[in-house]
């Protein structure tokens, strides 16, 4: 799943613009994906310019 | 209380296209409210905040607070470090965009627009299967609130297109990453907005030098989406040139921002909603300047709107699409234009950039108008880089 480190992240919505099923919310200071929503097509960190956007795989319980 | 009232119009986003359409509509008459996500307008910036004189006197007559700098002159840095200045025909500026956003969502509230910030809009308001107003969250208290029509100036991000239907989705391709910090404690020419352009630095874009006044100034890149996918970074790679470049710099601030460079959006309104600025891709495709364009929009979306509200229209898309038609007819046909001038130079290799300024640091300083020194660059295509140089100041 894609994961976002929110100290990082500066909210300013540049995977909003890029992300093709419109999972990502944006607030002030929080941002939020939809992991029900997302294909984890990565466009999200390749557009990210601070690297706040990680992949990780999903945790097997 | 301003979430209780039925509006004409609402605004979603106070930057400089939201405001001026807001000051414009409530000018005529209409009630108009301007909602605002961020706490406070214009805080933080995510701008390089370069605007020419004359864009910004078709709108505003310009405020000395507004203004950092006075630039006179261009200089474009190749690859290899050789560079050519160019002067400018006309003076530019580069703004403090925090007092300047501030400053234009003030003359909207004068002109008797509510100006709400601190509200999130999450949803649109649907009656009937139609755009009715608003959802969100406004000081972690939900509101609801209807008008005729909704005009998202959200930005790069738009959601209000798409929660209308509208596909405002960006293709990697034309979208740059940018990263911008405001550093301090350097020695940089106050009247110089400089240019490194080289794909190895920024591929798909450039790093900008722009003055802020005393030492400072605003330095950032933008970068192809598409370039961080094997390489590093738009905060890489700025922070590598400014470690090498700058090594005693003080970094003030940090601003950070996707940038479209696309073509125009196909579709800028349907019923009940229009978009303007950023949120339709009003910007200039080579440069990545948009606020002056973002405020032609929202001047010709607003006469299209007031016309249509004040005479007691449905702002259906058909009553609507006036201000696509207007827009594809004139700015939109130049941002055209520029997208494909783009496609040429986004071809041209660090190599071909090195010897097109090489050729034209040969030309005597004298005769270095724009139109000699891109003639003289480019034998085979000399309209080419002329057209480069024109959008770039021109925007």
């Amino acid at each position: 799943m894609i994961e976002v480190d929110k100290g990082d992240c500066d909210f300013c919505g540049a995977c909003v613009a890029v992300c093709p099923v419109d999972c990502i919310e944006l607030f002030e200071k929080d941002i939020k994906i939809d992991s029900k929503k997302c294909t984890e097509c990565k466009l999200c960190i390749y557009i990210c310019p601070i690297e706040a956007m990680s992949y990780v795989e999903h945790e097997t319980v | 209380m301003w979430n209780t009232k039925r509006y004409d119009i609402i605004v979603v986003g106070a930057g400089p296209a939201g405001s001026t359409f807001a000051r414009i509509a409530a000018s005529k008459g209409l009630s108009v409210l301007l909602l605002e996500r961020k706490t406070r307008i214009g805080v933080p910036v995510r701008c390089g905040e370069g605007v020419i004189d004359s864009g910004l006197r078709l709108f505003y007559e310009p405020c000395p607070e507004w203004i950092a700098t006075t630039i006179d002159k261009f200089c474009f840095i190749a690859p290899n470090g050789s560079s050519i200045a160019v002067k400018l025909q006309e003076k530019g500026y580069i703004l403090n965009r925090n007092v300047f956003d501030s400053d234009l969502a003030k003359f909207a509230e004068k002109e008797g627009a509510t100006v709400v910030t601190n509200a999130n809009v999450n949803s649109l308001l649907f009656e009937n299967d139609k755009v009715a107003g608003v959802k969100g969250i406004c000081n972690n208290e939900p509101f609801e609130i209807t008008s005729k029509l909704v005009i998202g100036a959200d930005g790069v991000e738009s959601r209000i297109g798409r929660f209308a239907g509208i596909n405002t989705k960006i293709n990697l391709n034309n979208i740059d990453s940018g990263y911008q910090k405001t550093i301090s404690g350097i020695d940089v020419d106050r009247n110089v907005c400089s240019f490194y352009i080289s794909n190895e630095l920024a591929p798909g874009g450039y790093i900008w030098i722009f003055p802020k006044g005393n030492d400072s100034a605003n330095i950032g890149i933008g970068i192809s989406g598409k370039a961080h996918i094997n390489g590093k970074s738009a905060k890489t790679r700025l922070d590598e040139f400014l470690d090498s470049k700058y090594p005693k710099h003080k970094v003030e601030s940090i601003s950070v921002g996707g940038i479209p460079l696309s073509k125009p959006i196909k579709q800028m309104v349907t019923d009940s909603v229009m978009l303007i600025g950023d949120a339709a891709r009003t910007v200039n495709p080579l440069s990545g300047g948009g606020i002056i364009l973002g405020m032609k929009s929202a001047v010709k979306a607003a006469d299209v709107a007031v016309k249509i509200l004040i005479s007691d229209k449905e702002p259906t898309k058909i009553n609507l699409i006036d201000y696509q038609k207007q827009w594809m007819n004139s700015e939109g046909k130049q941002i055209n234009r520029i997208y494909r001038i783009k496609t040429a130079v986004d071809k041209l290799t660090d190599k071909d950039l090195n010897n097109i300024i090489e050729r034209v640091n040969k030309l005597p300083v004298e005769k270095r108008s724009l139109a000699r020194i891109f003639r003289a660059c480019i034998p085979q295509k000399p309209s080419l880089l002329f057209d480069v140089a024109k959008v770039f100041v021109g925007y």
